[in-house]
């Protein structure tokens, strides 16, 4: 049996390949800390928005508007769509916030999207198509990672208007980016929460979910920086968790069996709080400080449990706003650029009642915007 | 390579007591010492029940395997086939939310569809184990983003989430399905008529084909229990964690390794159930203590290549 020789050493092949290409995944140090920027966004976490009460996607916290005349055009007109693609929950509500948007204006004749599938290349090839297409009025673009689209997107930028938001690309040639305030005072808000309720120090567990992203690195380069002025504060471990449930508990157990004890656990985004709370309920111990964001699972959790939290937030009504900016620039009106700065709200005891929303999925975003648009809730999979 | 003798072993009497005790059992003692160890919160009950409870999937998976691995092939679709029934019970009973039981015998179903369509490639079609079963692991992941677009979507409903998270006077709910699925594969493999025929067709096909055993039939049927196992370890792991979209990765390989640690013979015709059992939770209790110890998640791949060519060896010079 020749078959029956080689099986042997193809199956210890295979795990030895595999052994090998997981063992030699290195973790970078973050790159991305800008001090100036750093200190202007935890000024504007107090600043006044501009802009209509009650209506946080058409606020600025800056008066920064420009004038965008140059690319004033007669309607109707082709908005296009370049995403870096579905893979988390975040972009499935942002996704739904911004189809109900695109309803709302009939002058916007036809909205072409592509989805990068969370890849660099494929997005990379999305925007080289659309341009080759000839028939955008106005790009938008949800980057997937910063380094890798910012050549496409300078490319783009010198044929037509483009409008960045969710993450950011590392060149200011769009004519906006979107973005609420931003990582920098997400992280610290985050870090600083988990600092003052530990007067006495303790050990910090960080969850992130992936290398390279900016309004990822800048919430952890934040946190590192705040973490690091506490010297009662250990900080055991930051991990990716690549925004998977499974591996969220997973680790927050590995870190439970060799340290004993952890006092606080920093996140960096939502998604995964929930099944990070599960592990210390699974093993019986007490759910210790935790931040996350405005997912109902999370909320129901904090209100449910009385926690020590908080929900720093990076509104998923952005979608709305890029929609609405896209009109303004084809209409020659002045907006917010190069950076329109969106409001930040953070979730706290004081304010949790008002985000909690029994009716929507655990997975939905409180901040999405959406409550007065007209397929609420259903569209967003909730129930009257 | 193994060549499918009894060993026929010179020893001292004084060793004739130690050899007769499978190695696992000892290796098992041996890490589960290091840890209370190096952590004494493991001589408590609730940890180590926890310990137990998370060692449950890999274990009922690692049995499934065996029937596999002592047929003579490989199942490496098993982890694949995990993530692809989490995804379909949360996509399911996203909707559903009360069929928590209708959507396990669906899963149960589509098990025994997998492993028959496995086992009739394998045995029909000629085509290898070890290729078949790879084919079908792409095909599951391919099927499981498919239906997920890619990210974990849906919920996973409490009652379905109980298997996996649940205890019951503090002794976990997964525990229990362990003790009934190993009872019945341990009572499968030794002591029905089955059980003997699938050791002939391991040791040799031909001979077995020779003496009248349906030898396809025998195949077909450990393809089955090893994609049934897989069913059974996604509704513990889905329980374990939700919904997921890496909830399988890994553990078809973890399986192999629990199953060789256990002293199954690759390419077939040996091996026991209570070892392998103890092989799983050796190898889930090896990757606690490397983890108590602080080595990075990356080392265990490693260790696990070292365990499989390892345990290969050992059985090679054994045999």
């Amino acid at each position: 049996m020749l078959f029956k020789r080689i099986a042997t050493p193809l199956v210890v092949a295979l795990v030895a390949g595999g052994s090998f290409a997981a063992a030699v995944q290195a973790q970078d140090k973050s790159e991305f800390f800008d001090q100036a920027e750093y200190d202007r966004q935890i000024q504007l976490l107090d600043a006044q928005p501009m802009g209509p009460e009650g209506k946080p996607w058409l606020q600025s916290m800056m008066d920064n508007y420009r004038d965008t005349s140059q690319y004033k055009k007669e309607g109707p007109w082709v908005v296009c769509f370049s995403q870096a693609g579905i893979f988390n929950p975040w972009q499935v509500v942002g996704n739904q916030t911004m189809k109900e948007e695109l309803k709302l204006h009939p002058e916007i004749a036809e909205f072409i999207m592509t989805d990068a599938e969370g890849k660099d290349d494929k997005q990379i090839a999305d925007i080289n198509d659309l341009l080759a297409s000839k028939r955008c009025d106005v790009l938008m673009v949800t980057p997937n990672t910063t380094a890798a689209l910012t050549p496409a997107v300078e490319r783009a930028c010198e044929e037509l208007p483009v409008i960045v938001f969710s993450r950011g690309v590392a060149t200011e040639c769009p004519v906006s980016y979107i973005t609420p305030i931003g990582g920098y005072a997400f992280g610290a808000q985050a870090a600083r929460f988990v600092s003052e309720n530990l007067p006495d120090g303790g050990n910090v567990l960080a969850l992130r979910i992936s290398p390279g992203v900016d309004v990822l690195e800048t919430r952890w380069s934040a946190a590192e920086r705040v973490f690091a002025e506490n010297e009662k504060i250990k900080v055991i471990g930051a991990e990716f968790t690549n925004d998977d449930r499974a591996i969220a508990k997973s680790i927050v157990e590995d870190y439970l069996q060799r340290f004993g004890k952890i006092d606080a656990v920093w996140m960096d985004a939502g998604a995964t709080s929930a099944a990070a709370i599960e592990a210390f309920e699974d093993i019986g111990a007490d759910i210790p400080i935790f931040t996350g964001e405005d997912q109902q699972d999370f909320l129901a959790k904090w209100k449910e449990e009385g926690l020590t939290a908080i929900a720093p937030t990076y509104p998923t009504f952005q979608w709305r706003t890029a929609v609405i900016a896209a009109k303004m620039i084809l209409s020659g009106e002045p907006v917010p650029g190069p950076i329109w700065y969106l409001p930040q709200p953070t979730i706290t005891n004081d304010n949790l009642d008002k985000y909690l929303q029994a009716n929507m999925p655990p997975q939905h975003y409180a901040l999405c915007g959406c409550e007065e648009m007209d397929g609420y809730p259903e569209q967003w999979g909730g129930s009257k | 390579m193994s060549t499918h003798q009894h060993p026929q072993e010179f020893v001292s009497p004084r060793w004739s007591l130690l050899s007769r005790i499978e190695p696992i059992y000892i290796i098992l003692a041996a890490i589960i010492l290091a840890i209370v160890l190096s952590n004494p919160i493991y001589a408590d009950y609730g940890p180590m029940m926890q310990l137990l409870r998370r060692a449950s999937p890999l274990i009922i998976l690692a049995v499934g395997q065996l029937f596999v691995i002592v047929s003579g092939g490989f199942d490496l679709s098993v982890g694949s086939l995990i993530t692809f029934i989490v995804l379909l019970s949360a996509l399911v009973l996203n909707t559903h939310p009360e069929q928590v039981y209708a959507s396990i015998a669906l899963c149960l179903a589509i098990g025994v569809v997998a492993g028959g369509l496995n086992g009739l490639v394998v045995s029909v079609l000629k085509v290898p184990s070890i290729i078949a079963t790879l084919g079908m692991l792409l095909a599951y992941r391919g099927a499981g983003l498919y239906l997920s677009g890619g990210s974990a979507r849906g919920n996973l409903p409490d009652a379905f989430r109980a298997f996996g998270r649940e205890t019951i006077y503090g002794f976990p709910l997964a525990l229990i399905v362990v003790l009934v699925f190993g009872a019945f594969a341990a009572w499968t493999l030794h002591g029905t008529n089955y059980g003997r025929q699938l050791f002939a067709v391991g040791t040799n096909p031909r001979a077995a084909r020779l003496s009248g055993v349906n030898v396809t039939m025998v195949r077909v049927v450990a393809f089955i229990f090893s994609a049934v196992s897989a069913v059974i370890a996604a509704i513990l792991l889905g329980g374990f964690s939700g919904v997921s979209t890496a909830v399988g990765n890994g553990y078809e390989l973890q399986a192999i390794s629990a199953a060789v640690l256990g002293g199954a013979v690759l390419l077939g015709g040996r091996g026991s159930v209570p070892a392998v059992i103890a092989g799983a939770i050796a190898l889930h209790a090896l990757f606690t203590l490397l983890n108590i110890w602080g080595f990075p998640k990356p080392m265990r791949d490693a260790v696990q290549g070292i365990i499989i060519i390892g345990a290969v060896a050992y059985s090679a010079r054994r045999g």
